[in-house]
């Protein structure tokens, strides 16, 4: 992971490490912090591709307010990634367009 | 459906609304922060340098010991004071007083407070250039989250953009975390932030480009450069446009109240550009023209954190008061003589200027 | 990349009120120093006054309010230097050697220096202005501020203003 290993002024206490996947590819991330850190650690900048434009999109604001890093986590679209905490086993994946739900037979009336 | 009832709902865990709760849990009230990030302080948590202003607000000591400080004054209340951590406020219904929340992004619940200080903050600007969408253009807060709060390297080499104190302050943090900054680019021809600030960057090497901006982002999928320019006395490029090598923009260019709740509640509001953007009316409790709600730090106007804070106590304060809790009024009086100090110079002067174009002198009962 | 030398993108280039240097008859004969304030803003800040033990840095009417030093009172003692937010104090101490000089210069990055280390001694826009020898490593407030004491050619002590550990 792509980490601050010494900083003159700051000390970084990481939770415990897990594993998750990203688009299929297994990734490890410290539990608790944001599924949008977890995965710049882990070099990935692109996190969606826009409805219309099919332009790419990532980190942007990392406070939730500003759309640019939803995903599909564990199968649900739009997740504000920058302030989801990462869970071990958490399936991320790459979110192009809008994202779809599968709902299942009954929940709608 | 959960349901809440405090005395007071904090809307946002920054340095306004932690001293807002501070204060009104003080004086016994029951207090509710609702704050969106994962953790309590806001940006403060992201701030590594030292703060000015005189010690009543922390000056030299860094912005994340002053969160783990207020943090501390909050705990000491024990139940009192109670946190919902990932947690959005997402809307106020007048009729009802009603608070609506998202806990994460499954969990609604409903708030009816006696009172609220709204302490939302603020949310950064964009500028317009062709590719400002590319991963790799990134705010400037974010830049602080990931390096300062999560310990991860943002890039090799950054442009900031903007020279105000955001811009500033980053850059050396960035130098401080091992990446190398290319350049500052500023549109003004001169620096927006402190002097000080500027010449601890400038020492170390970074060119502060004034009239200078960025002309587009290069790259496919990922930024790989920027094209930048000088501009001319009317802020339009001039000469040619020459190439930065980069992989990450910062764009410090800014902030702007984030007042969506403000206008939900009706509060009456004023856009004040000295205070950059809409902001509400207020009187010197902090109150805003809906009875029960009150507010403090960058929502009401972009100022620094010492004064966020000092607002903050103030409007706690006064929540608290108007429940019939009792509270200092020497206290009050010295939260608004310090306040007043903070703005008395140069560079208080917009904001002087901003408050008094939407301060009353005091709210009609009716109101 | 050029950037120019000018003051409003942070870069002394004169005389101005809140950019003090001590006088020259005493900083030549003061012993352990006399300190240099490169603050010529008003802005709300007054850290430098409050930490200073000798009450050499003169009480704010305001608080926005730029530094003035009675160097009648100044002892050298640099808390002033880890103290101050905007890194705008340092220490020249011209009695060190005959032709040397020690400076006494705020640093918050990393590698941290030893004692013995040779390092590049950075003028105002980070240029290297010469080599100096770190003497000593303090961080007086124990809050990551390092004060580096670096020995320095004592004809340089008016450019130099950083180091950087090379």
């Amino acid at each position: 992971m792509d980490l601050i290993n010494s900083h003159p002024v700051l000390d970084f206490s990481h939770g415990r490490k897990v594993s998750f996947s990203f688009d299929g590819r297994d990734m490890e991330g410290f539990e608790g912090e944001p599924i949008a850190v977890a995965l710049h650690a882990n070099g990935v900048r692109v996190y969606r591709n826009t409805p219309e434009m099919k332009r790419p999109r990532g980190f942007f604001c990392a406070i939730g307010k500003c759309s640019s890093c939803f995903m599909v986590v564990d199968g649900v679209p739009n997740v504000r990634t920058c302030v989801t905490p990462l869970v071990r086993g958490m399936k991320v994946e790459t979110q192009n367009g809008r994202g779809t739900v599968s709902l299942l037979e009954g929940e709608v009336s | 459906m959960r349901e809440f009832k405090p005395d007071v709902l904090v809307v946002g865990g920054g340095p306004a609304g932690l001293s807002a709760a501070a204060e009104a849990a003080g004086a016994g009230a029951d207090v509710l922060i609702a704050e969106g990030d994962l953790h309590l302080g806001g940006q403060l948590v992201k701030q590594s340098h030292k703060f000015f202003g005189s010690k009543d607000e922390f000056a030299g000591t860094r912005g994340f010991e002053i969160a783990r400080i207020l943090r501390e004054e909050i705990a000491q209340y024990g139940d009192r004071v109670s946190t919902m951590l990932n947690t959005t406020v997402s809307g106020y219904y007048p009729d009802e007083k009603l608070v609506t929340a998202m806990i994460g992004e499954e969990e609604y619940v409903h708030i009816s407070p006696q009172r609220i200080v709204l302490a939302s903050g603020a949310q950064e600007r964009l500028i317009p250039f062709p590719n400002n969408d590319l991963p790799g253009v990134y705010g400037a807060g974010a830049v602080q989250t990931l390096m300062n709060v999560y310990g991860v390297v943002p890039g090799k080499r950054v442009l900031m953009v903007g020279a105000g104190n955001i811009g500033l302050i980053v850059s050396y943090q960035l130098l401080q975390a091992g990446v190398e900054v290319a350049a500052i680019l500023e549109a003004m021809p001169r620096i927006g932030g402190y002097w000080v600030h500027a010449a601890k960057v400038r020492r170390l090497g970074v060119p502060i480009l004034l009239r200078h901006s960025i002309v587009r982002a290069l790259g496919d999928s990922v930024v790989t450069g920027a094209m930048i320019c000088e501009l001319d006395e009317k802020f339009s490029p001039t000469g040619e446009a020459w190439k930065v090598d980069c992989d990450t923009i910062c764009l410090a260019v800014g902030l702007t109240p984030s007042n969506e709740l403000l206008w939900q509640a009706g509060c009456k509001m004023k856009y004040v550009p000295f205070l950059c953007g809409h902001v509400p009316f207020r009187d010197k409790n902090m109150r805003t023209s809906n009875a029960d709600i009150w507010m403090a730090g960058d929502v009401c106007g972009i100022e620094e954190a010492s004064a966020a804070m000092i607002e903050g106590r103030i409007a706690g304060m006064s929540a608290a008061a108007s429940l019939g809790f009792k509270v200092s009024s020497d206290n009050f009086e010295q939260y608004q003589t310090r306040l007043g100090n903070l703005r008395a110079g140069e560079v208080g002067e917009k904001i002087r200027l901003g408050v008094s174009d939407v301060m009353v002198d005091g709210w009609e009962a009716s109101a | 990349m050029n950037a120019p030398r000018s003051f409003e993108s942070g870069v002394l280039t004169d005389e101005r009120p809140g950019a003090v240097k001590p006088p020259e008859d005493l900083w030549k004969k003061h012993k352990g120093g006399l300190v240099i304030v490169e603050c010529p803003q008003r802005i709300p800040c007054n850290p430098c006054n409050t930490s200073c033990p000798s009450g050499s840095i003169v009480p704010f009417s305001d608080i926005n309010d730029v530094p003035q030093v009675d160097y009648a009172k100044c002892t050298g003692c640099a808390l002033c230097v880890a103290k101050c937010p905007g890194l705008a104090c340092f220490v020249a101490d011209l009695t060190f050697g005959d032709r040397t000089a020690l400076m006494k210069l705020p640093y918050e990055m990393l590698p941290v220096p030893a004692k013995g280390d040779q390092v590049a001694c950075l003028g105002r826009t980070g240029e290297t202005v010469c080599e100096g020898s770190v003497e000593n490593v303090t961080e007086p407030l124990r809050d990551r501020t390092r004060v580096i004491h670096v020995s320095v050619p004592a004809d340089k002590v008016n450019d130099i203003r950083a180091i950087r550990v090379v």
